[in-house]
């Protein structure tokens, strides 16, 4: 039962976030939403319930498998693909480059510049 | 019913969405086992193979993808509730982000306006097509909450799928040679890099190397899917109203 019970859980909260997401006319995704509320149940409870613990990790630990059907439709988009793979593959292999590397960089910087603050200011 | 020869079994089968989910489940597992053999490297992507392999199949058999998909939906499905459960392991790291909360935060908000703008800036400078830029912009963030914005800033979910787990495997295969070019030591730092740039590859990358890095990767990937989804749409908004 617990399986099914955290299921049911998730899937109630993916559907007050689709809710609420066309209810406010936000530009997020509905899932995002119910992502953000359960994590904000979870702050105000202390705790993840048993039936949740285990339906979350059934469905992280298959991830990459829920990814498998859409990409399948990438056959949809041969011609697409065929036609403007250079500016494709360069954008994919040097925006990956400049994101990781800004990232890498920003956080490097912050963690030296706060944690030199903290040592000073403690 | 006398007995019906195997193209007819096929013609009946080939509707119902039965196939689609039986092959979905058995290329996956194939493609798996493979991974695992051969030692988990990070070109043989289980999803990878996966996807060519039920590609090939559908080519040789000639059954459309909308076909494929009837069957294929209630994998898909999950999409929503996964992204739902990330919730989890959000909390359960939440003391681990205390102590960097500042630094991680600005990092977050760099790495989703940078993630977007140079892929779709490269695609748009090279001569790509809109929908091809705005599938692009967010191929950083983790698959099921990718698809969404990009249906939601008008690209297209399902090629948007494949430039994410393409972002993915480029970046658990650069990742290392970088941080070694940029002489970078730190493993929170390389973590959360991982996560932002290369989603849950990225983080399964990391997690291979060390377990501190492996967990703020898994903790940036869900907080930089959280930050592109609410700041992709609005600043494309404000972006198109200029």
């Amino acid at each position: 039962m617990s399986f099914l019970d955290g299921m049911t859980w998730l899937l109630i909260y993916q559907l007050v976030g689709e809710i609420g997401v066309q209810m406010l006319g936000w530009p997020v995704p509905g899932p995002v939403l119910g992502m953000i509320l359960l994590f904000l149940t979870l702050l105000v409870r202390k705790g993840v319930s048993a039936s949740v613990d285990t339906a979350s990790h059934a469905l992280l630990s298959h991830l990459s498998l829920l990814f498998v059907p859409a990409g399948v439709g990438m056959m949809v988009y041969f011609e697409r693909l065929k036609q403007e793979w250079f500016p494709i593959v360069s954008a994919l292999v040097l925006g990956t480059l400049i994101t990781m590397a800004a990232a890498a960089l920003v956080m490097q910087a912050g963690t030296r510049l706060f944690s030199a603050k903290a040592a000073r200011d403690g | 019913m006398a007995d019906p020869d195997l193209a007819t079994i096929w013609v009946y089968l080939s509707t119902t969405p039965l196939i689609g989910l039986t092959v979905t489940l058995i290329a996956y597992s194939l493609g798996h086992r493979l991974y695992v053999y051969a030692n988990r490297n990070p070109l043989l992507n289980p999803v990878v193979t996966a996807i060519a392999a039920l590609i090939l199949f559908l080519q040789l058999t000639g059954v459309s993808y909308a076909t494929y998909f009837e069957g294929a939906q209630f994998v898909h499905f999950l999409l929503g509730p996964a992204t739902v459960a990330l919730a989890v392991p959000l909390y359960q790291q939440c003391a681990k982000v205390r102590r960097r909360l500042l630094p991680l935060t600005i990092t977050l908000v760099v790495g989703a306006i940078v993630g977007a703008g140079s892929s779709a800036g490269i695609a748009w400078l090279l001569g790509a097509s809109i929908e091809t830029q705005l599938s692009l912009a967010p191929k950083s963030v983790t698959t099921p909450v990718a698809m969404g914005i990009s249906e939601q800033i008008g690209g297209l979910p399902s090629l948007t799928a494949v430039l994410v787990v393409a972002t993915g495997i480029l970046g658990a295969v650069m990742g290392t040679a970088l941080f070694r070019l940029l002489r970078i030591k730190d493993d929170a730092v390389k973590g959360v890099a991982l996560g932002i740039a290369a989603h849950g590859m990225g983080t399964a990358r990391a997690f291979q190397l060390n377990r501190e890095m492996g967990a703020f990767a898994g903790l940036a990937m869900a907080l930089s899917a959280l930050t592109a989804a609410i700041l992709l749409p609005w600043l494309l908004k404000l972006l198109g109203m200029l």
